[in-house]
């Protein structure tokens, strides 16, 4: 569907993507995942024919975006970072406006924009004004624009970025509604947002791909089922019930005042029988929980080169770099409204709300 | 480009702009034809339409001001660039949104012959052919500020950059007389002129292979023409800038001639404008 070779986009010296390859299949959900200046939004603008390339060659459907682009932009909708709404317009005027702009003829354009508005939940503010409209709301219109014209890949950069907790799980779950139907890129720097929503994960760093795989995959990759204990005892004891366990694979023990802390690694579900072999042995479980950032310490180690332990510093840092530092609201709220939803770093996904 | 024309069209008279730009037009319009041709007894439009000029170097940059600054500010050009649309036809459908905004406002200043003719004798031929010279006019001069518009995303920026052009436009024709005809002091207007399109390049494409070419494809002709046949310079700057003069080619629409040359040439300068923003359109494409 899109062919991407060997990409280059330098910015006056600056290689902000260097010479990236990917291909993207149909009717699947690709993520686009990188740390802030990775080059996820430079990557987005030149495959929907915003930026020109320094060089390499794009292909949409088979009409290279630099070449054609009348009608490599056919197959695509794009929601650019900002939704390019028109504040003085009222969502229904602006997608008719867009649909007239992508050649759907008028008859068929009414039922069209009706059919998207109502996909996208807009139906009930269409004519109100797009300016007077929530961050939400804007949104969702920005990628209404990208539906019309029933492109075959919708690209959306970043399109939670800014909204509040229950307005992401809409989006979310609009993403997946369309993913259904067409193919989908969306971007993020969020891990959660892509590994809830994407089939095949890209992961750029630094203008590179270091990773263009299934989330299974790198879910598989990150491997390492693991398992954290505190047990009260001695520590040898402890070393020698669970190495007894079958499905153990490796185990690390540190012991602190009468307690011991064992990192285990599994192959099987061994949960059960340590339960019962330290019931047996009479030695209190005090805490037992799986190891589940595993997926992020593979994001983290592939997008910055570092471990976990370092999270909290990058956390920091991204934040400080992020585009829009003058509004940040706490990330508390947040982690408590959504199970599933863990940012990765604090809040730098607040934006200012402009105007 | 029907969609983009339909859209920005609607837009100057969803914002205030279009109705503050038909409002001022009007009022001058009304203003200098009670003081002339009612009060001053004069039965020819074209008197008012003289000193109207004055006015649409103030008013025709409030039309352009947020022609393309405005997308730029707020991100929608993203939307033009991504659509199946061309640049050209992005710019070439706003520019006609602003024709026809401007063609509204010489339609209603059309109606001050008419009633002028109630009372006395009106050449009414003389007169329309005057106001589509105005029109005219207007038209290149939308242009010239839409181009400056394209070059900042700041209206107020583009809105004193276009007044600024058009006054330097106006001011052109009385301003040639003060710069010497001699062939000398016109070859070195010109070769400095080459040098400053070679600076300006280099600013725009930041490469001096490119800045380099130009220096040498402008100035090598100018330095040769100017050693093969010295004479072809007497005074040749003074009359390029009076070919630019703008205004002054209006003066004939007035003295009730319809100059088919001056038509052709407003409709080029026009032309050579839009073809100058749709560059400058899809240059940030490459930046």
């Amino acid at each position: 569907m899109i062919k991407v070779r060997n990409l280059t986009k330098n910015y006056g010296g600056h290689l902000a993507v260097k010479g990236i390859s990917f291909d993207i299949k149909p009717g699947k959900i690709y993520g686009l995942l990188g740390p802030n200046g990775a080059g996820k939004s430079t990557t987005m603008n030149i495959l929907t024919g915003c930026l020109a390339a320094t060089s390499g060659e794009v292909t949409v459907d088979g009409h290279d975006i630099f070449e054609e682009p009348l009608e490599a932009k056919r197959h695509i909708g794009y929601l650019p970072e900002q939704p390019p709404v028109y504040g003085e317009m009222t969502p229904r005027e602006y997608l008719m406006f867009v649909a007239e702009a992508k050649g759907v003829p008028f008859e068929k354009s009414l039922r069209h924009v009706k059919e998207v508005m109502q996909l996208t939940q807009i139906y009930d503010v269409r004519d109100r004004l797009i300016r007077n409209l929530s961050k939400g709301y804007r949104q969702r219109v920005g990628i209404a624009q990208a539906m019309i014209g029933e492109p075959d890949v919708i690209i959306l950069d970043e399109p939670t970025v800014g909204l509040d907790p229950a307005q992401i799980i809409e989006i979310r779950n609009l993403i997946r509604k369309l993913g259904r139907i067409k193919t989908v890129i969306i971007s993020s720097h969020i891990l959660a947002e892509i590994s809830a929503v994407c089939d095949h994960v890209i992961i750029i760093s630094k203008g590179n791909i270091v990773a263009n795989e299934t989330l299974e995959n790198l879910e598989a990759r990150a491997g390492g089922n693991g398992l954290t204990l505190k047990i009260k005892g001695d520590k040898k004891r402890a070393e020698k019930l669970i190495s007894a366990v079958s499905g153990v694979e490796s185990a690390e023990y540190s012991e602190n005042d009468g307690i011991v802390n064992a990192s285990i690694t599994y192959s099987a579900d061994v949960r059960e029988a340590l339960f019962n072999a330290f019931a047996d042995a009479k030695m209190p479980i005090l805490e037992m929980h799986t190891d589940e950032s595993t997926l992020e310490d593979i994001f983290l180690q592939l997008a910055y080169g570092t471990d976990e332990r370092d999270a909290s510093l990058i956390a920091e840092v991204t934040e400080e770099e992020d585009d829009y530092p003058e509004e940040k609201k706490p990330a508390k709220k947040k982690e408590k409204e959504e199970d599933d939803y863990k940012p990765l770093f604090g809040s730098s996904d607040d934006e200012e709300d402009d105007e | 480009m029907i969609a983009i024309f339909k859209r920005e069209f609607k837009s100057y008279f969803i914002n205030v702009s279009g109705y503050v730009f038909l409002a001022a037009i009007w009022l001058f319009s009304g203003i200098f034809a009670t003081a002339l041709n009612f009060i001053g007894r004069y039965a020819s439009y074209e008197y008012a339409l003289s000193n109207l000029m004055i006015v649409l170097l103030l008013i025709i940059p409030i039309l352009t001001m947020r022609s393309m600054s405005e997308d730029r500010r707020n991100k929608t050009d993203m939307l033009l660039y991504s659509l199946p649309v061309s640049s050209a036809q992005v710019v070439i459908g706003k520019y006609f949104a602003m024709l026809a905004v401007w063609a509204v406002a010489c339609l209603g200043m059309g109606v001050t012959p008419i009633i002028i003719g109630m009372y006395g004798a009106v050449n009414f031929a003389s007169a329309y052919s005057a106001l589509l010279g105005f029109f005219l006019l207007g038209a290149a001069l939308i242009a010239v500020c839409t181009f400056v518009s394209s070059l900042t995303e700041n209206q107020l920026i583009a809105a004193i950059g276009g007044i600024v052009t058009s006054l330097a436009l106006y001011l052109l024709g009385s301003l040639v007389g003060l710069i010497p005809a001699s062939a000398l002091a016109s070859f070195a207007c010109f070769a400095v002129l080459a040098i400053a399109l070679a600076v300006i390049v280099y600013f725009l494409t930041k490469s001096y292979v490119i800045a380099a070419i130009v220096a040498v494809v402008t100035l090598v002709p100018t330095v040769a023409i100017y050693f093969i046949n010295s004479e072809l310079y007497a005074s040749a700057f003074p009359k390029m800038l009076e070919y630019l003069a703008l205004f002054d080619r209006y003066y004939t629409f007035l003295g009730g001639i319809f100059d088919v040359g001056a038509v052709v040439y407003y409709i080029s300068f026009a032309v050579f404008f839009i073809f100058l923003t749709v560059q400058s359109f899809d240059k940030r494409r490459w930046s």
